[in-house]
């Protein structure tokens, strides 16, 4: 009994290990023949491409001067071809001497972004800044009020339209496919019945064919005289699309609650509504956080489809940039400034949602 | 009715019925599981339901805050009667609180957050209140110093005491319990049950689900033992332990004492 108690009292200290820079590589590098061969394999390659495009992109490469000079410097990057045609490639055809309303909009969108990631600053206020936003957005972007002269949305192009693409079509995607998935979990036949059949017929169907069908098909229906934004049409499409997706995805989030959480809640006399927005949906939405940034980001770059149907977003500024002969030839810096944005995008979103996870995760 | 309760410790039952069951039916598709309910609960009063698996006892008790929809008969609770009227089946719940087996703590609120949803919710309870009244009952089941925790950061015992108090910041008239103890350590379920006969003693109508039989015999004024899906025999807890009528009920007590 005395031994036993004694034995009890030592609390034993984790036992250390050696760490420091030696004992890091040595523990994740060259752990064992094989993956020190990885390693040592790993490192030529690195060695043998990573100086080669810094030489490229940096030291050998022309960033301001004009198109001449980039093809007497056939070994660097062109990077004039950015700054030469920037104003372009972002704003697209929008009037040269307006583009100053797409910037402040984008400024105030980002803005209202940024200061959204904090959960903390999730209140009341934040939403009506969030509509004064998108209402400012829309008259800049527009015109014709204020004083502002009022600008086709024909003209409306690059990455504004990249963003109003992605921005509207996500957040008005999640909630249209939360609201499906609780369709198909309905135990009224009639709307399970609608959910399933949209969520199966725009999953058999690739988002160009939407776009298509939007953009050439849809136009056929409509009486004479009445034409829908083509803009409108594309983002329609994208929403539809996106919501489908999200919808099965939800739909998995929400099989994974017990029947318990809703006998509790129901048995305290929250009424359908309330069990789903206080007790069911949180759980749901957040076990899926992972697989719905998935397709968030996928639905962000998939908006560059639009190309197709001759909407001037960032991609299709860029490309219009490269069909012009000065410029000819120098794609590989153009793709490549337009993958650093599209990255720069997706990798936040991700960023975020792990951020968002870590907040929620804790209990 | 009164008689069978004299002489019982705490609080006795009124003649004053709170729940009224008669001759109610049940059916899980083709499978009849309750045949023909007949009970009557008085306020204060305070009974056990025990019986073999698949005996039909959660079956009934999930079927008086409709958990469950029976299908012939009539159930009538605090004067309202349970039909497919919506706000009523609310207005039932609101006044009947339940506790189950896995105790079914919501895991993504925090204690405090846990017993404050319904009342706020629900009952419209200012927050500041509503946090007080929940402070109130933690104490009472002596977990208070849990509040800010997550339900997962606590034992079976602990998370079921919550659960209880939960139930009770809705300031219910009736307390079921589906058997609360039975997926507890055995060192938890006194604690648990310590809880329990405290709420009997002040006098809350309370219906429980159990195979705990020192609980029958220190708080409940009346044993029930129901058997295919029939309340099969109805007794004092004396009675029902040394002189069981029932063929059934003396087999089923045989095997569980
Ligand atoms: N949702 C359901 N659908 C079909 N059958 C069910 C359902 N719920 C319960 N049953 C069946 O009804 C019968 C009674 O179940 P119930 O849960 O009421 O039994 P019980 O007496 O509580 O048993 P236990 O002591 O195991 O909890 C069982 O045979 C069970 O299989
Ligand atoms: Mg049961």
């Amino acid at each position: 009994m005395e031994a036993l108690s004694a034995n009890i009292k030592e609390d034993l200290k984790p036992p250390r290990v050696n760490i420091g820079i030696i004992g890091w590589v040595r523990a994740n590098l060259f752990n064992g023949v094989f993956n020190s061969i990885l390693t040592i394999v790993m490192l030529f390659l690195l060695w043998k491409t990573i100086p080669p495009l810094l030489q490229w992109a940096f030291i050998d490469s022309t960033w301001l001067a004009g198109s001449a000079s980039c093809r007497q410097s056939p070994e660097g990057a062109c990077w004039s071809i950015i700054s030469k045609n920037f104003r372009f490639i972002i704003f697209g055809f929008y009037p040269y001497e307006l583009q100053w309303r797409p910037l402040v909009a984008m400024i105030i969108l980002f803005s209202l972004l940024f200061y959204s990631r904090n959960r903390n600053n999730w209140k009341k206020s934040l939403g009506y800044a969030w509509i004064t936003g998108l209402i400012l957005m829309g008259i800049l972007m527009k015109g014709g009020l204020l004083g502002l002269k009022s600008v086709e949305t024909t003209q409306w192009g690059g990455l504004p339209l990249t963003l109003l693409l992605a921005v509207f079509g996500l957040t008005a995607a999640y909630p249209l496919g939360v609201v499906l998935a609780l369709g198909r979990q309905s135990k009224m036949k009639g709307v399970k019945v609608l959910s399933i059949l949209y969520i199966e017929l725009i999953r058999g169907v690739p988002l160009i064919s939407l776009l298509f069908m939007s953009s050439i098909i849809f136009p056929l229906f409509l009486p004479e005289g009445i034409t829908i934004n083509k803009i409108l049409r594309a983002q329609v499409a994208i929403i539809l699309f996106t919501a489908a997706y999200i919808a099965e995805v939800v739909r998995g989030g929400l099989q994974g609650m017990t029947q318990g959480q809703y006998e509790a809640a129901e048995a305290l006399g929250l009424n359908y509504y309330l069990t789903l927005r206080l007790v069911i949906l949180p759980q749901a939405l957040k076990i899926v956080i992972p697989p719905t940034v998935s397709i968030l980001i996928s639905a962000f770059k998939d908006t560059s489809l639009v190309v197709i149907i001759a909407l001037f977003d960032l991609l299709k500024t860029t490309q219009s940039v490269l069909s012009n002969p000065e410029w000819m030839g120098f794609s590989r810096e153009a793709y490549m400034f337009i993958a650093i944005l599209y990255f720069a995008g997706c990798f936040s979103m991700s960023n975020y949602s792990r951020k968002l996870e870590r907040e929620l995760s804790r209990g | 009715m009164n008689k069978l309760s004299k002489g019982k410790r705490g609080n006795q039952a009124i003649d004053d019925p709170i729940i009224e069951i008669s001759n109610m039916h049940k059916w899980f598709g083709d499978f009849h599981v309750l045949k023909g309910i007949d009970l009557t609960v008085q306020k204060k009063e305070r009974i056990v339901i025990c019986g073999p698996s698949g005996s039909g006892k959660s079956t009934l008790i999930r079927c008086i805050n409709r958990l469950e929809e029976h299908q012939k008969g009539k159930i009538t609770v605090d004067n309202i009667e349970l039909t497919n009227n919506v706000k009523n089946i609310e207005k039932i719940r609101t006044e009947v609180g339940m506790v189950f087996q896995n105790f079914n703590l919501f895991p993504h609120l925090t204690i405090i957050e846990n017993l404050t949803l319904g009342p706020i919710w629900v009952r419209k309870t200012p927050k500041a209140k509503a946090e007080e009244d929940a402070m109130f009952y933690l104490k009472k089941v002596n977990i208070e110093e849990q509040a800010k925790k997550y339900p997962g950061q606590l034992s079976g015992g602990q998370q079921q005491r919550v659960a209880i108090a939960r139930s009770l910041c809705m300031n219910p008239k009736v307390m079921l319990f589906d058997e609360p103890t039975s997926a507890l350590d055995p060192e938890m379920i006194k604690e648990v049950l310590d809880v329990m006969i405290d709420l009997a003693h002040e006098g809350m109508t309370m219906i429980v689900v159990t195979h705990e039989m020192g609980f029958a015999k220190s708080v409940a004024h009346r044993v029930l033992f129901m058997d295919f899906g029939q309340i099969v025999e109805t007794n004092t807890p004396e009675e029902f332990f040394t002189n069981p009528q029932n063929e059934r009920t003396k087999l089923f007590l045989s095997q569980i004492l």
